[in-house]
């Protein structure tokens, strides 16, 4: 989230699309609530189903699943034609007048570059024009054909309010009414939030989903201010964290990247990380990746990271692809070229793609490790359960390991929240039995792998000879010195260079600002540094102050980066530093520095006219409408069909789905045809469930016991199916029997002219835990992921429904 | 009359436990029973600040548990509700953080090590050492095989692609800089957690 969830009250538009808070998120959607009772806020919902969200919603529209780009950038083109955007934001803070080079051009479906063999495209024309000192040209009038704004007026021509509803199945007048509501916000003091989760992620254009609402919210001037921003409403309680912490497969803590084959010297490595200001005295705050990454390595490494050995760079594993994600990880598990696997608290054969895929993958590996709290089906992938996990245990040959773990309540810590805070919590009771922190259990394989280095020698033993382990116990490394180790540390003095201010060698430090790229502080994640001060835990912090109830509560635990509640906030101001709503300021200029509520994402004594960007982690300081080179599939989004999908792509035939797509040979074998499975269907959550952990609560496990699907009125009548009757929901890869919940919520849709109808597949359901047994959505899903971050296709494919009989009991 | 919390709940839980209960036929041993189990159910418990488990509103939670945190007593938990000081959720609880203590007590929580020999049908109860020995050299074994220090064009790459890790999204931060160190000082980078998913 850029915002915060009390920050929702403040704005005058909700829109929810690719997410369903009032279920999945419920206790955040109060914020919602409040702001329609108190700020009299409309709430949008355009979701293929009317959920919970939908039923409290001021306004409702269906879309067909996987078709959110085409509905957006038919927004964007309204806006364009209307004229209803903020201009002095769009201008000033946006990379609209800025001008792409000669040879980018977009036709037929394709982006400049293509490159047919490799599924992949030469990005190098996505780009600006630059002058001779390396600047990206302008033009502020906006009459250069080729500056972003009409670029971008071009590309999305296309997606007409017809257009729109021909390939989203929206009904046009529902469309253009959303179109007005959103258009409102444009004025300088209103703002539209964007609440999204994994109805916008799990696609092959997944991430193109997200920048299209972010175009928008940057063309309506609703990005840094009250009651706007993008807001992803994220799932499990950590995953802010441990994306945070950069436990991703080419990811370093805070962002930074993994190296890959071809930056051989650290040198090589900072080329591409320089992030060189591209309009004249940026801030471009990325310039200081040095210093994030040499104290990283201080951290990890101590007095063995030097100058000399270019502060271990080499210690750093190299990528030769670009993600080694759970799709490829169970592709290589498939072909025989994966040993072993470790699941810590994570159930693959529920969350990943293609169920039969992964239980064969799981079936050839030597040995498998899982730590968790609960009894995991994945734990038990090689035992018979009957249809719901049918294994011959004399066949599979995988060593099993079931280690027990401790649960929230039995460990104290940090988690990071969807808004970025980071909350201690502490511990309560002991774990049953002999049940262990994850803590103790990494740091007893590791001590063991450790001493076996020390006594056999082996393969290159240097990085785990030299970790740093300096911790009071060894064994169980206490989270509180995990936590100032993250945090950082002066390793010497330090002396300011503008106020002589001297940081003693050994104090925890205050702020990144003070980080070195020469070895003389260390931090583990540079972007929690003032997290563990001398001051003591932030993220214990409990004062709830809220000045002007507007959402900050500044003292609450902790936010990152630097305690900052709301990201890119100096766009809440225009270009002179007063607020664009002078009701709900963030930060204003008073004429010698930046203040207000909250801390400033800026130079807190940059002047106004100093001309510096907003957007300051960016190289042109501007928000960006077009992407550059920094997305796979296109600098703007374009609609492509899902992989599996029920009609032709009407914009460009022949390029029907994500051209970058990146798919298996086997997993293409298994798509399934659109004349065998002519339903698309979608998974999601019960408000009841969290994934497949509440199915061992008792509660939740009686509140919903068993497998269904949801089937609209009109198929259900069409196939004989009653309410509450079994059916079989068959997709290329597999098939589910359960019952079916046939619902007035899901109405079928006229998409390109013809009936298209929507399944919806809840995804709770599995074979341990006290809940009745269930195949699992993911036994129909297709293994195909985002374009740019291979997350799993799970919102839009296709199946077959027939009415069948109840299982006979076995 | 002012009244804590604690002693209005005490107070009203007596009222009910005379009424309703005596009205049921209890005698006065019975009504005395209940008014001090009930009643006092909360004021003798220890209060733990925690955060929900499941989602990333992380909602405040108290955790009330018996048992005093003296050095042999070992605690029980009975009874966990909403933070009412929280900013975010303000006290409320979804029906899945409602049912917290439900996860953990489950009947499926794991207690000891288990471990599914080649071939077998069956778990076997085994030590921490077995487990935890038996893994390092597993791990051990492979990444001196197959650990890759350099690549084809000869450049120095220290990585192991053949043993893989999920890491956990809903454990601490903490956990996951340690996890993070570990594996990708082994040079580990089939490497993921839940994010990607």
């Amino acid at each position: 989230m850029t915002n915060t969830w009390q920050d929702i009250r403040n704005a005058n538009l909700v829109i929810v699309m690719g997410g369903n808070a009032a279920e999945a998120h419920p206790c955040g959607f109060k914020w919602v609530i409040e702001a329609k009772i108190e700020n009299g806020a409309k709430l949008v919902v355009v979701d293929p189903r009317f959920t919970r969200t939908a039923s409290v919603a001021d306004y409702y529209a269906p879309i067909r699943p996987g078709t959110d780009i085409a509905f957006l950038s038919g927004v964007m083109r309204y806006l364009l034609e209307k004229d209803a955007i903020q201009h002095e934001y769009v201008r000033s803070y946006t990379n609209a007048g800025l001008i792409v080079r000669e040879g980018y051009a977009f036709q037929d479906g394709l982006f400049s570059g293509y490159e047919e063999a490799r599924h992949g495209y030469d990005r190098s024309t996505w780009d600006y024009e630059l002058d001779e000192k390396g600047f990206a040209k302008s033009d502020d009038t906006w009459q250069d054909p080729r500056c972003v704004i009409n670029l971008l007026k071009q590309h999305v021509a296309r997606y007409t309010p017809e257009m729109v509803s021909r390939i989203c199945g929206t009904p046009q007048d529902k469309f253009l009414h959303i179109c007005e509501l959103i258009a409102a916000t444009a004025a300088p003091e209103k703002a539209m939030t964007s609440l999204f989760a994994l109805g916008w992620t799990q696609h092959t254009v997944g991430s193109q989903n997200i920048r299209a609402m972010a175009m928008v919210q940057l063309l309506l001037g609703n990005i840094g201010v009250a009651g706007g921003g993008m807001n992803a409403l994220r799932g499990h309680s950590n995953i802010q964290g441990l994306t945070d912490v950069g436990l991703l497969s080419n990811l370093m803590p805070g962002y930074l990247t993994l190296p890959n084959d071809r930056e051989t010297t650290f040198d090589d490595y900072m080329k591409t990380r320089l992030f060189k200001p591209l309009r004249d005295g940026q801030t471009s705050y990325w310039q200081n990746y040095r210093k994030f990454v040499v104290s990283l390595q201080k951290a990890l490494y101590g007095d063995a990271a030097t100058a000399e050995n270019n502060w271990a760079y080499d210690w750093l594993p190299k990528l030769d692809i670009p993600l080694y994600d759970v799709i490829k990880a169970f592709e290589m598990m498939n072909n025989g070229e994966l040993t072993g696997y470790i699941c810590q608290g994570f159930n693959p054969l529920q969350a990943f793609p293609d169920r039969g895929k992964i239980r064969r993958g799981l079936s050839k590996l030597k040995f498998l490790v899982t730590m968790d709290p609960l009894d995991t089906e994945t734990s038990r992938f090689w035992q018979d359960f009957g249809p719901q996990n049918p294994a011959k245990p004399s066949e599979i040959q995988t060593e099993v390991f079931q280690l027990p773990t401790t649960c929230f309540a039995e460990e104290s810590g940090s988690l990071v929240n969807s808004a970025r805070w980071l909350q201690w919590h502490w511990k309560a009771a002991e774990a049953p039995g002999i049940a262990k922190s994850d803590i103790w259990i990494m740091t007893g394989i590791f001590q063991r792998l450790r001493e076996l280095y020390r006594k056999e020698g082996g393969a290159f033993p240097d990085p785990v000879l030299n970790l740093t382990w300096k911790y009071t116990d060894p064994r169980a490394p206490d989270p509180e010195e995990l936590a100032k180790e993250m945090n950082g540390r002066a390793l010497t003095d330090l002396t300011d260079a503008t106020t002589g201010a001297v940081t003693k060698g050994g104090t925890l430090l205050d702020s990144f600002a003070q980080l070195r790229d020469d070895g003389s502080t260390s931090a583990g994640c540079w972007i929690f540094t003032g997290s563990f001060t001398e001051k003591g835990n932030m993220m214990a912090r409990r004062d709830a102050t809220d000045p002007r109830e507007q959402g900050i509560a500044p003292n609450w635990a902790w936010a990152w980066p630097a305690n900052r509640r709301i990201l890119y906030n100096r766009a809440s101001a225009d270009v002179n530093g007063k607020a664009w709503n002078p009701k709900k300021p963030i930060i204003e200029w008073n004429g010698t520095r930046w203040v207000g509520l909250d801390v400033p994402d800026y130079g807190p004594t940059v002047k106004p006219t100093d001309g510096v960007g907003p957007f300051i982690m960016n190289a042109e300081g501007m928000g960006r409408l077009f992407a550059r080179d920094l997305m796979a599939d296109g600098p703007f989004p374009e609609h492509y069909e899902p992989m599996e999908s029920p009609v032709d792509n009407v914009l460009h035939p022949k390029v029907a789905h994500n051209p970058v797509a990146r798919v298996f040979a086997d997993d293409r074998a298994n798509f399934g045809k659109r004349e065998d499975f002519p339903y698309v269907a979608t998974t999601y959550r019960l408000t009841e469930h969290f994934h497949f952990w509440t199915k061992h609560a008792l509660i939740n496990a009686i509140l919903q016991p068993e497998e269904f699907v949801e089937i609209g009125e009109a198929l259900a009548k069409e196939k004989g199916i009653e309410q509450g009757g079994w059916v079989k929901v068959s997709s290329k890869r597999g098939e589910v029997v359960c019952k079916a919940y046939v619902t007035k919520r899901i109405k079928p849709l006229t998409v390109d002219g013809k009936p298209t109808h929507v399944i919806g597949v809840p995804l709770h359901w599995g074979f341990t835990g006290q809940a009745r047994k269930g195949y699992g959505a993911n036994t129909l899903t297709p293994s195909v992921g985002d374009a740019n971050t291979q997350t799993p296709e799970f919102k839009a494919f296709l199946v077959n429904v027939e009415k069948t009989t109840a299982p006979v009991a076995a | 009359m002012t009244m804590t919390r604690r002693e209005f709940i005490k107070f009203t839980g007596l009222g009910l436990a005379a009424s309703s209960l005596g009205m049921l036929g209890f005698g006065a041993a019975g009504v005395a029973q209940a008014a001090a189990v009930r009643p006092f159910k909360l004021t003798h418990a220890t209060e733990t600040r925690n955060t929900c488990t499941y989602c990333s509103v992380a909602c405040g939670i108290l955790i009330y548990s018996m048992g005093d945190r003296a050095k042999n007593a070992l605690s029980n938990i009975i009874h966990i509700e909403g933070d009412p000081d929280h900013p975010v959720n303000r006290g409320t609880l979804c029906p899945k953080g409602s049912a917290l203590l439900d996860i953990v007590h489950a009947p499926t929580r794991l207690k000891a090590p288990r471990y599914r020999e080649p071939g077998s049908a069956e778990f076997k109860e085994v030590s921490w050492d077995f487990a935890l020995d038996r893994i390092a050299r597993l791990m051990k074994d492979d990444r001196d095989k197959h650990f890759q220090a350099t690549n084809a064009a000869g450049t120095t790459v220290n990585r192991w692609t053949s043993i893989g890790m999920l890491a956990a999204s809903a454990s601490s931060s903490e956990t996951s800089f340690l996890t993070w160190k570990v594996t990708r000082s082994l040079g580990m980078v089939v490497f993921d957690n839940q994010a990607r998913v």
